[in-house]
């Protein structure tokens, strides 16, 4: 207790500010603060756009495609084509309980969909009512998806693509208007939400248009899907889910469970777990960065506390003649040192989040360049880790010299020559 | 005259000589840079009673600086063995020698050595900040001190705005502050005008008298007369040993 007093009291009458040098080293420090946490910043809202994007096309989905045996088994030759058929989909929700959704999607290309007098070539899926919630088809305001009745009744509705929807009505509202879908009429009941998506198969969401897969077969005639989609529950067991999926469709379709290339699946869980760890690369190099630029304005305080003592010695010498603990040199020093960090590491918070905030007034629509870095955000862990980094580039640069500091030799210093 | 800062372990100052505050034997220093060699004492034997005023004389080089450090606990001998006060000092680490230092020690320098940037009532603070002593008892002290080298109304000054003879008076005060064994000077005239210089010798004459130990290091042979023993050093060995 005493001798923290003693610090304190040795610190306040000893810190006599040398106003050019010291602000000179406060902007140092505040300029690498603001790059540390605008670095940061960029690489949290980049990440944070990042995985929104990965997200768009659905949370823990897998999509399934039938393809070709590779291997022969009991007695077939390999090259056997495989079909999905939209029971597969119930055997599916029935034998791999690790699933909590499966939607099968028949697909046609190049269908034509007509307003008006424009007419625009676009790719049709029919499906179930749950693939709505599974590929994350929100609506947006004012319209639905379709329900399980609509495809229960075999209703002659249409959800829409964003984009397909501007390219058909333009700015009007297409919710409720009839269209026609390769000459039939459809009544519009909802358009998709805007929303980024990173991953597609078959076209990026906003350009197709989904309608019940009952009106679809009824319309279209096909037998078999081109692909399923299913969701697993944790989504930790999709490997395994995927093991079970293929083992129930090579026991139905007479082939090899070890034939991988029979059934070809995009595990989206896997995905994004690579995606997170190349963005955790991102944010440690981005960090680095502004960490070396922080560490420009270390050296200034080191350098200037390398000063101080140099200043001090006589000073220095005196207090130790008269007794002071190496630690009453030091202390005081390390405190000076820090107060020029923590002033420094404060300002440049400041001017950083002066920015971040200004940024949000920019717009970024329509820029996809800017969409997935124009949002910076300082996170509590952003902070935390300018916070340590600070923190330890502050304690580093004053510690070099408080330790010359106490190494002074009062007898040396007290020579009167 | 304050009698209540005299020591009071003392009965008189001459009476009380030979009761042992210094006794240094077979003391050396050398500096060994690794390529030169300097043995700046030679072997040294001083004992030093309560309440002597004991003046170090000799020329430069000769060893007054090494002896005074080493006297001041400043640094410690390569040789020999020296007990302050029956205390074996030669063999303690740098925090023991710093506590030393601040409770049993008062240095008094040539170039005053006053803390710039604080006040004459902070600079002689100081030593008591470092000894632990509480807040009121330390103001109560700092005064008391600053009036008797006559500062009583300089004590919010700074030493900038003080004359030589007053921040030299201001050191003696605050050499005092802990109430020491011994008080050593090193030139403390030395950058005095004759008639500052004289107040300064005054007021070191005056503490002697009342039980003081003063060693006081000097060129300045008038300082040197007034002390109650002069010892001379040249070549790191004492030449001559008086009794006034």
């Amino acid at each position: 207790m005493r001798g923290a007093g003693v610090i304190w009291n040795l610190f306040l009458s000893s810190s006599r500010l040398q106003k050019k040098r010291a602000v000179l080293t406060i902007a140092a420090i505040a300029w690498g603060s603001v790059a540390l946490l605008l670095l940061l910043a960029f690489g949290q809202g980049l990440k944070d756009q990042l995985s929104t994007a990965n997200r768009g096309m659905g949370t823990n989905i897998c999509v399934l495609w039938a393809a070709e045996t590779t291997k022969p088994w009991q007695g077939m030759p390999s090259g056997r084509s495989i079909r999905f058929l939209p029971e597969d989909v119930a055997l599916l929700q029935e034998r791999v309980p690790l699933l909590d959704g499966a939607v099968g999607e028949f697909v046609t290309w190049g269908t034509n969909f007509t307003y008006g007098k424009k007419t625009v070539n676009a790719q049709l899926i029919g499906t179930e009512a749950a693939y709505g919630d599974l590929r994350n088809h929100v609506p947006a305001p004012g319209g639905r998806f379709f329900n399980g009745e609509d495809v229960a009744l075999r209703r002659r509705v249409v959800f829409l693509g964003g984009e397909l929807a501007h390219d058909l009505f333009a700015e009007a509202d297409p919710v409720g208007k009839t269209m026609l879908i390769s000459n039939m009429p459809y009544t519009v009941i909802g358009v998709l939400e805007k929303r980024m998506q990173m991953g597609t198969y078959g076209g990026p969401d906003k350009n197709h248009a989904v309608i019940p897969i009952t009106t679809f077969q009824a319309q279209v005639g096909r037998k078999y899907l081109a692909n399923i989609v299913v969701r697993a529950a944790d989504p930790a067991m999709m490997k395994t889910a995927i093991e079970e999926i293929r083992k129930v469709i090579a026991a139905k379709d007479g082939f090899d469970p070890e034939d991988e290339r029979a059934l070809r699946t995009w595990d989206t869980v896997e995905g994004q777990k690579v995606m997170r760890n190349i963005l955790l690369g991102i944010q440690m190099f981005l960090g680095i960065i502004g960490g070396l630029t922080l560490m420009i304005g270390g050296v200034g305080v080191a350098n200037i506390m390398y000063a101080t003592v140099k200043e001090r010695t006589r000073e220095i010498g005196v207090k130790m003649a008269l007794g002071a603990r190496a630690s009453w040199i030091t202390a005081p020093l390390l405190l000076e040192g820090f107060a020029y960090t923590i002033v420094g590491g404060l300002l440049g918070l400041l001017v950083a989040m002066a920015i971040i905030i200004g940024l949000k007034f920019v717009p970024t629509e329509g820029n996809e360049a800017l969409q997935f870095l124009g949002k910076p955000t300082l996170s509590p862990a952003v902070g935390l880790i300018s916070a340590a980094i600070l923190g330890a580039i502050g304690l580093i640069a004053a510690y070099f010299p408080a330790r010359r500091a106490a190494g002074i030799d009062p007898a040396q210093t007290l020579r009167y020559e | 005259m304050n009698l209540s800062l005299a020591r009071t372990d003392t009965a008189a100052p001459v009476a009380a000589a030979g009761a042992g505050v210094i006794a240094m034997s077979g003391i050396k220093k050398i500096y060994d840079t690794g390529k030169v060699r300097v043995e700046a004492l030679k072997g040294i034997d001083l004992r030093i009673g309560t309440g002597e005023f004991v003046a170090i004389v000799g020329p430069s080089g000769s060893g007054k600086s090494t002896l005074m450090n080493l006297v001041g606990c400043l640094d410690t001998p390569s040789d020999g063995t020296y007990l302050l006060r029956g205390k074996e000092v030669a063999g303690l680490d740098k925090a023991d020698l710093a506590r030393i230092r601040n409770e049993r020690v008062g240095f008094v320098f040539q170039n005053f050595n006053l803390l710039p940037q604080i006040t004459a009532f902070e600079n002689v603070e100081m030593p008591l900040m470092f000894g632990g002593v509480a807040r009121k008892e330390r103001k109560d002290r700092v005064k008391a001190l600053l009036e008797k080298v006559g500062l009583g109304d300089r004590m919010e000054h700074r030493p900038t705005e003080l004359s030589g003879g007053q921040m030299q008076r201001v050191a003696v005060a605050r050499a005092l502050a802990m109430n020491p064994d011994i008080v050593l000077a090193d030139e403390p005239t030395g950058n005095l005008d004759t008639s500052s210089g004289g107040d300064v010798m005054s007021l070191f004459e005056e503490l002697w008298q009342q039980g003081r130990t003063l060693i006081v290091i000097t060129h300045d042979q008038a300082l040197a007369r007034r002390a109650g023993r002069v010892v001379e050093i040249r070549d790191g060995v004492i030449v001559r040993d008086t009794i006034a």
